[in-house]
């Protein structure tokens, strides 16, 4: 039976493919020269390019972090490029009809028009190209509400005062190795603010698309609900299958002021190597977001890509009455290894924060859960839940939970629920006997495990992950 | 309608089933009894396809198909039915969804359209009410949390949907109390056509006052060793297995039973 499963793991990547688009890359190599000239690609001020300076030369006295439980060879970050954008994006095409078609080709491809009239009703796009946004859409609409959505690059020069204010504010530049890298030398990605009391009218989405050879792509997101206001975003990400490692090191700092909810979703399919663990990218990003009073934060994260991902959207519980959660379904098989999970720091009173995380490790896969709840003295009628459940399919995969739990106040409560469970012959010979194949029997198994988390995500993406996990899933058996 | 000829069939390099001979007929409803160990849940695993059971020797036909070139779900399709001993719980999964994504498998292996979302609503909530599950264990988990009782009804209301050709109920009676004994035997009774077959594994008579076979068979150390009719039922539960172990194997009521 094990075999039986183990085969209708194995499935294409299906968004493996290269686009033929002619591109300006710099040579590999990193230093301040090569920070210069992203800077000045990206016509930044003056201010901009010494916050990067800054950045770089904290992260030069920086080591790599150990503790992950993840293996991977020394990266070399002189062999990366560290900018590559489509030729084509040099003459700034004003509208769509003016984007390369190659682009917009790449991008239906992965199920995401960009032309408005095909697109999902009701979602905004930012799609960002290796280093560039290529295009954002529904700009109008949504300037009509008075809502920013524009690439990180274009509010430098247009919102420099909330630029100013709020990078880095929730992810200091030294807060870890790789935000300190991303801090350097961040090429693109989504800038957006929602006014005081509104109420977004679209969804909002981002699209990393990795293309070019041996680059790293270092996004950079910033989003600012403002007192009473509320949005829901997602972001979407995958990359073509080769045979070398690509590093792609984000940085996503949310800011809730208060009343303020932003929910937060994530579906990471990145090129996840091959069943040896060849190639594939590397996800270390660093995600965090801070709630002023009553405000909320809430990510959902699908995370089925990437050969070692490294990732933790985390909540700063600053003011009282606000509300952390974390949703993850993390899928790991072949050779991937993931240790991802929440941090939850309770500053304010009777913060309260959520966290549900479902791992589901096959193949020779390691599935790590690890996450922080810390209680400060200050948070008096703190409150959290925890639950971790693991599921493994075969029985050559790893599942590990770590939690750190340290409660500082007497009235705070915490409360940890763990589970480890596998797709069992039984379950699989039911499904069989009642006519369902193994590919189907596995995939309704492992939805059905995932099912919390999935009810949090939006109604279109829901299906997308259902989808995403199926085709994960999909074999060759029969 | 089920032709077994000499079926030897091994688990784990143990040999369970020896030379089993078995005939039944459209309509007819046979009962396997026989003490711990004789093989009779494995006759069940052996014909349904599970994984692990390999079969050394001899054949089994389902209308002439030969079933055991054909894997679990195809059996399945083909209108092989068993209802577990012990059903295993699928969390987060819906009875509902779970029920559908079935009966869809097996009506396009018939090729018979898809039923529509409402259509087969109707469907389950009628058979729910057939086997008095509350409609509310549609939406449930399957298995999930539910008591002995209703883990075997709902073995029943899966029968009930999918219309298999055979059933093979594999000690649906045990840890039922009589209440939900007569539920699980009117499902059972209710689907009694003359042409679909039953196959009945049971350690007591007590299930058998309700479902009536047209026949008893004896199942030890892998054989059928004494065939009847209901009366052998009774003769069992009076005198125990051990009374049979005194008798020579009853070559002639197996025969008889393939014959007539």
């Amino acid at each position: 039976m094990t075999e039986q499963i183990e085969k209708a793991l194995q499935r294409e990547y299906e968004a493996g493919f290269v686009s033929d688009i002619e591109s300006d890359t710099f040579e590999p190599g990193l230093n301040e020269d090569i920070i210069r000239r992203i800077s000045a690609m990206k016509e930044e001020p003056e201010w901009m390019l010494e916050w990067r300076l800054k950045a770089y030369r904290s992260w030069l006295e920086m080591d790599e972090p150990e503790w992950a439980h993840v293996h991977y060879p020394e990266i070399d970050f002189q062999s990366i490029s560290y900018y590559s954008a489509p030729k084509s994006m040099k003459d700034k095409p004003k509208s769509l009809d003016e984007v390369d078609p190659e682009l917009l080709k790449t991008y239906e491809k992965l199920g995401i028009p960009l032309h408005e009239q095909m697109m999902l009703a009701g979602v905004a796009v930012d799609a960002v190209f290796d280093s560039v946004s290529v295009v954002t859409t529904f700009r109008d609409k949504l300037e009509e509400a008075g809502v920013i959505f524009c690439p990180i690059s274009e509010a430098v020069h247009k919102y420099p005062e909330l630029v100013k204010k709020y990078l880095g504010s929730v992810v200091p530049q030294r807060d870890n190795y790789y935000a300190a890298l991303n801090c350097a030398v961040f090429t693109d990605g989504s800038f957006v603010y929602i006014p005081k009391g509104t109420k977004c009218p679209m969804e909002l989405s981002t699209y990393f698309r990795i293309n070019e050879q041996n680059t790293g792509q270092f996004e950079r997101t910033l989003i600012i609900a403002d007192e009473g206001s509320h949005v829901s975003y997602l972001e979407g990400c995958t990359a073509p299958q080769r045979d070398e490692n690509q590093l792609h090191a984000a940085v996503v700092e949310l800011v809730a002021l208060d009343d303020a909810e932003i929910k937060y979703s994530t579906v990471q399919n990145w090129y996840p190597g091959d069943e040896n663990g060849k190639g594939g990218i590397y996800n270390f990003v660093t995600k965090r977001g801070i709630c002023h009073t009553n405000a909320k934060i809430s990510w959902t994260q699908v995370e089925t890509g990437s050969a070692v991902t490294w990732k933790y959207p985390s909540c700063i519980l600053k003011g009282d009455n606000s509300i952390g959660e974390f949703y993850s379904v993390a899928l790991t098989r072949g050779a991937q290894q993931a240790d991802t999970g929440t941090k939850m720091i309770h500053l304010g009173k009777n913060t309260k924060s959520t966290i549900i995380s479902k791992g589901i490790s096959a193949g020779k896969s390691n599935n790590s859960y690890r996450g922080l709840v810390r209680m400060n003295p200050g948070a008096a009628g703190a409150r959290n839940f925890t639950q971790c459940d693991s599921l493994l399919i075969g029985d050559k995969c790893g599942a590990h939970t770590f939690p750190y739990v340290e409660s500082r106040n007497p009235t705070a409560i915490v409360e940890h629920e763990a589970t480890t469970s596998k797709v069992s012959d039984d379950q699989m010979f039911l499904c069989q006997q009642r006519g369902l194949d193994p590919e189907k029997a596995v995939s309704m198994i492992v939805n059905g495990f995932c099912k919390e988390v999935f009810k949090e995500l939006p109604m279109e993406f829901a299906v997308e992950a259902g989808k995403l996990l199926e085709i994960s899933l999909e074999g060759s058996v029969g | 309608m089920l032709s077994i000829k000499n079926l030897h069939a091994s688990v784990e390099e143990k040999n369970i089933l020896k030379g089993l001979e078995l005939e039944i007929k459209p309509g007819e409803v046979h009962a396997i009894m026989g003490p711990n160990g004789a093989g009779k849940s494995t006759l069940g695993y052996v014909l349904t396809g599970r994984d692990g059971y390999s079969v050394e020797q001899g054949s089994a036909e389902l209308d002439g198909v030969d079933l055991l070139e054909l894997e679990a779900e195809e059996r399945a399709r083909a209108g092989l039915f068993l209802a577990f001993q012990y059903p295993v719980e699928i969390p987060g999964v819906s009875n509902l969804e779970f029920l559908k994504a079935s009966v869809d498998a097996v009506r396009e292996a018939r090729g018979e359209e898809a039923l529509s979302s409402k259509d087969f609503l109707k469907m389950a909530r009628e058979a729910s009410k057939q086997v008095n599950l509350p409609a509310d264990f549609l939406k449930r988990g399957v298995n999930e949390g539910f008591s002995g009782g209703e883990k075997k009804r709902n073995e029943i209301l899966q029968m009930l949907l999918l219309k298999p050709k055979l059933c093979i109920l594999d000690e649906s009676d045990s840890g039922l109390d009589i209440d939900a004994l007569q539920v699980v035997a009117e499902g059972v009774n209710s689907q009694r056509s003359p042409d679909r077959s039953f196959i009945v594994v049971t350690h007591y008579q007590r299930l058998l006052d309700y479902i009536k076979p047209d026949f008893v068979h004896v199942l030890a150390d892998g054989k059928i060793v004494k065939s009847g009719d209901y009366s052998l039922a009774h003769e069992l539960e009076s005198q125990g297995y051990a009374w049979l172990k005194d008798q020579p194997a009853d070559e002639a009521a197996t025969n008889d039973v393939a014959e007539g």
